[in-house]
């Protein structure tokens, strides 16, 4: 079984990052971007075919690991 | 005054602090990081800088759960002292031990200069031998030292006295332009609810002798050291 995380910064923390990706596209001149935030996708790979199984591992890893709750949130998308 | 200083992967202050702490008067020594247990005796637990595991995920991620962090939070918890500086105050936020976060440097650059801290408060076990408002002379060197948390956390950092040290000028002014990395109220660095653990982003090992251009860093080394009776 396959899954993807992926966590992204929550809405009103700064993303310097983001904003610089933002700037160089439009120095590309890459027109209608409004605004840029940087994230991080994980591609996991499971042990388990119960979904269930599959759903409370992929959360104790999000909430022990992949992600930093005070900054970041998180979504999980089993294939 | 026995400490242990952790080595993680990607360490590589600990060799300074080490030096620091012993010139202080401490029986310093280095204990890695897939330990269980602290060294018997172990009044002072140091996290010093570096990289811990390149600083992968973010920095401190990992080795904020390491398998001696388990370790160091029971050893805080009894009110032992801690104190975590750069990567290992990232370290020490990544592990719950301190609220908040350190964020990338609001201009994006790695910063390394020398810089004044003003000591917020000298009746801790870390700043006694320093006076209040005092304006000591260290150094940072990071790339992610912008001090980040939510309001209701800040506003308890402030409102209980937890702030240890704020980005200053040479004359203790708390200044924009002393606070290069974007910190919120210009944080260097935050005490716990008990005041037993301390996380800051500057190096105050790197100014501890003269041959290296200042001594200011020596204060909160001769702090911690003083509280504690002479070895025999």
């Amino acid at each position: 079984m396959k899954a993807r995380v992926t966590v992204t910064l929550k809405n009103g923390v700064l993303d310097p990052q983001g904003k610089a990706i933002e700037g160089a596209l439009k120095s590309l001149g890459v027109d209608g971007i409004a605004g840029v935030r940087q994230g991080k996708v994980f591609d996991i790979e499971l042990e388990t075919g119960d979904k269930a199984k599959a759903e409370e591992a992929l959360k104790a890893a999000c909430e022990k690991l992949l992600a930093n709750t005070v900054i970041e949130n998180y979504r999980v998308e089993i294939a | 005054m026995k400490s242990a200083v952790i080595v993680f992967p990607g360490s590589n202050r600990e060799g300074d602090m080490v030096r620091a702490l012993r010139l202080a008067g401490s029986d310093a020594h280095k204990v890695w990081h897939a330990e269980h247990e602290l060294p018997q005796g172990t009044d002072l637990v140091v996290l010093p800088g570096g990289f811990s595991y390149g600083d992968y995920l973010r920095c401190g991620a990992i080795a904020g759960r390491a398998t001696v962090m388990d370790a160091v939070r029971a050893h805080a918890a009894r009110g032992g002292l801690v104190l975590g500086v750069c990567n290992g105050f990232q370290i020490l936020c990544e592990a719950g031990l301190l609220p908040g976060i350190l964020m990338r440097n609001a201009n994006l650059k790695f910063i390394c200069h020398r810089q004044f801290l003003r000591v917020e408060r000298n009746d801790t076990a870390f700043t006694r031998n320093y006076a209040q408002g005092q304006a000591i002379d260290v150094c940072v060197a990071h790339g992610e030292g912008n001090y980040t948390a939510d309001a209701e956390t800040l506003k308890r950092l402030e409102g209980e006295g937890l702030v240890a040290f704020r980005y200053c000028d040479a004359q203790g002014r708390v200044t924009p332009d002393s606070n290069r990395n974007g910190s919120m109220n210009s944080i260097a660095g935050i005490y716990s609810d008990k005041l037993n653990v301390l996380g800051m982003m500057p190096h105050p090992e790197n100014l501890v002798e003269d041959l290296v251009g200042g001594t200011d860093g020596r204060g909160l080394f001769e702090s911690l050291v003083s509280g504690f009776p002479k070895a025999a």
